[in-house]
């Protein structure tokens, strides 16, 4: 059995964000980078199903640029990933892109039976990989997934929509789920485990093997802006009684939102 | 961008405000408008598409349930029929899982969670990134399709004037097989909208100390239809469920008032909810962060001004 998990490294909430001074992307100097949350989900579950059967593996696949992006890898293979697909791309690129990028390098690898993503990266709120990867593979996905029961070679994927309702999927592998929070509670890595990760294999490409190009993309970002500076806020004084009445009042004929 | 391709969906058997914002962008634009409804009803909305000039409405009513399989062989199929270069949709759990897997298949563009799009000469589109900490603008390319998601409560609505005449186009595209199947739909407790989609949200944090005081939220939630949404310190200590967090890690919201209620207003929280066009700060602690993204503030116990405000609303409503 053969499964992938995709991560992506992004900035960590903590970090201040500032921009480069012609406004065309984020300044990455002293930015902290960690997986993305939703992928240690992925990460986790992917690793839960293979422990139990003898000769699985799963293989942690990312984007990005190689200097940082290897200590991410080494993260996801101390939570028990056995090898990495690092595809070394420097530039930008919007989801589809990079949803090729990962599906080519996958469809290299010969057959397999799952593909784990993370639903969302908090660094653009996307939520398009997973869904996009599944198309490019030819397999079905279910989206949004807190619960999995992956018994065999058929899969019962609970998937999160609006208003708490469950939609509850039957899926055949091959096939791909996008993890969200519930489904597990992702481990912590032993230090032997940390250890153990560095010496385990990186295969490395670029875009280009990939015979993809960062000029391939439609759609670019550009023009970023920091918020514009808010008004400061009305602090309503007096009892609890005033404070209230003040409330509504504002509510009402300022904000005009009541 | 002069064909354009909007997702129509419903509610209560009418259009949905975020559809109708997608549709109002494009009033008075002189552009040539499609809509596209997966399931029942489009017989209900056929009106209210013709007063906003959407002249072709592609349906495949047998699409009651949500299956990517099935959902994107129906979108891509009304896509291409219409011919549409851009499509737009309200960001959702539907609209973000199949779009996306239509978008692959069709090799289009695809961009996510906007907030800002208007038609003044080309297509402005903005979006908020890295947690609303700066936002970025949104080039297209130009040929081809591309396929934008709007936030839900980000463009006025305005009433369609217009008077076309709008053809239902009955598609089949849409078939299920045995890969994926849906075996069950569990029914959420919540009947209110959902917090992506909702106006206005009251919101509570530890600061409620216990989770049967969420029933105060709820009342004052009921007198200004509002719906109520948590931190993620209460999600985790088990008081409410997950669907109800607001934050990084839960739900992005962005409505016109947003109540904070004994939320201290960590960085993660904030995510979610900084878009808000009102905040309500309501906290103890006068140096809690979440007065600096508040509009109005109130320092004070919240079992103390919360049922006066409950009151307050209920008696001048
Ligand atoms: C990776 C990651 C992701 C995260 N994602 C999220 C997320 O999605 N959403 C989220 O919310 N958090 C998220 N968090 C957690 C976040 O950092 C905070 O821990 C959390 O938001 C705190 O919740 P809180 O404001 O309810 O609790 P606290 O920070 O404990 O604040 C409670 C507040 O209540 C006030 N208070 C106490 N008593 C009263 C009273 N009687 N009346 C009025 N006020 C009172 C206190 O002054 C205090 O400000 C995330 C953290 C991490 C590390």
């Amino acid at each position: 059995m053969k499964i992938f998990v995709c991560i992506k490294q992004v900035p960590d909430t903590e970090t201040r964000i500032k921009l480069k001074p012609d406004n065309s992307d984020i300044d990455s100097n002293g930015v902290k980078w960690i997986v993305n949350p939703y992928d240690e989900f992925a990460i986790e579950e992917a690793v839960k199903i293979k422990e139990p059967n003898q000769g699985a593996t799963v293989t942690v696949v990312s984007v990005g640029p190689k200097a940082r992006l290897t200590n991410s890898l080494r993260t996801a293979m101390a939570m028990g990933c056995d090898d990495g697909i690092l595809i070394d791309e420097a530039n930008s690129l919007d989801s589809l892109t990079m949803a090729k990028a990962i599906a080519k390098a996958i469809k290299a690898e010969g057959e397999f039976s799952a593909v784990f993503t993370g639903v969302l990266s908090i660094d653009d709120n996307e939520s398009a990989i997973g869904p996009m990867l599944a198309e490019l593979l030819e397999i079905p996905h279910v989206g949004v997934v807190s619960k999995l029961e992956s018994a065999g070679d058929e899969w019962t994927a609970e998937r999160e929509v609006e208003g708490g309702t469950k939609e509850v999927f039957t899926m055949k592998l091959p096939g791909l789920i996008t993890a969200t929070k519930g489904l597990n509670k992702p481990r912590f890595a032993s230090l032997p485990n940390i250890m153990k990760a560095k010496k385990k294999p990186i295969k490395e490409m670029t875009l280009s093997d990939l015979g993809l190009s960062s000029d391939d993309v439609k759609i670019q970002l550009n023009q970023y802006q920091m918020p514009a500076d808010k008004e400061p806020v009305k602090m309503l004084t007096g009892d609890s009684a005033a404070q209230v009445s003040e409330l509504v009042k504002l509510l009402r004929e300022e904000a005009k939102v009541l | 961008m002069e064909n354009i391709l909007v997702v129509a969906e419903l509610q209560n058997g009418s259009l949905k405000k975020g559809t109708k914002e997608l549709l109002s962008s494009l009033v008075g634009k002189g552009k040539t408008i499609s809509a596209a409804l997966a399931g029942e009803g489009a017989d209900s909305i056929k009106e209210e598409l013709q007063k906003y000039g959407v002249t072709q409405l592609f349906n495949q009513a047998s699409l009651t349930q949500y299956n990517p399989t099935s959902f994107t062989q129906f979108f891509a199929e009304a896509i291409k029929q219409s011919g549409a270069n851009l499509v737009l949709a309200s960001s959702n759990a539907m609209t973000k899982d199949v779009l996306a897997r239509v978008a692959a298949r069709l090799d289009a563009g695809f961009i996510n969670d906007c907030t800002e799009l208007s038609f003044d000469g080309g297509i402005h589109l903005r979006r908020p990134m890295y947690s609303a900490k700066c936002s970025a603008g949104v080039n297209l390319k130009l040929e081809g399709t591309s396929i934008v998601l709007m936030r839900a409560n980000q463009l006025p609505v305005l009433e369609g004037t217009e008077s076309s005449t709008c053809e239902i186009k009955a598609l089949d595209a849409g078939t299920e097989n045995e890969t994926l199947k849906v075996k069950d739909i569990i029914k959420g407790e919540s009947e209110k909208l959902d917090l992506t989609e909702a106006d206005r949200i009251v919101s509570g944090g530890r600061g409620l100390k216990e989770a049967k005081n969420f029933e105060m939220l709820e009342e004052l939630a009921n007198v200004i239809n509002a719906t109520v949404g948590a931190s993620r310190a209460v999600v985790d200590s088990g008081w409410v469920p997950h669907s109800m967090q607001v934050g990084q890690t839960g739900k992005t919201v962005a409505p016109s008032l947003y109540i904070a209620v004994g939320i201290s207003g960590a960085i993660q929280h904030l995510a979610g909810m900084s878009g808000s066009k009102v905040i309500v700060a309501i906290n103890t602690d006068e140096n809690a962060p979440i007065f600096q993204k508040a509009s109005y503030g109130i320092v004070g116990d919240a079992f103390e001004v919360v049922p006066k405000l409950t009151e307050q609303l209920k008696a001048s409503l």
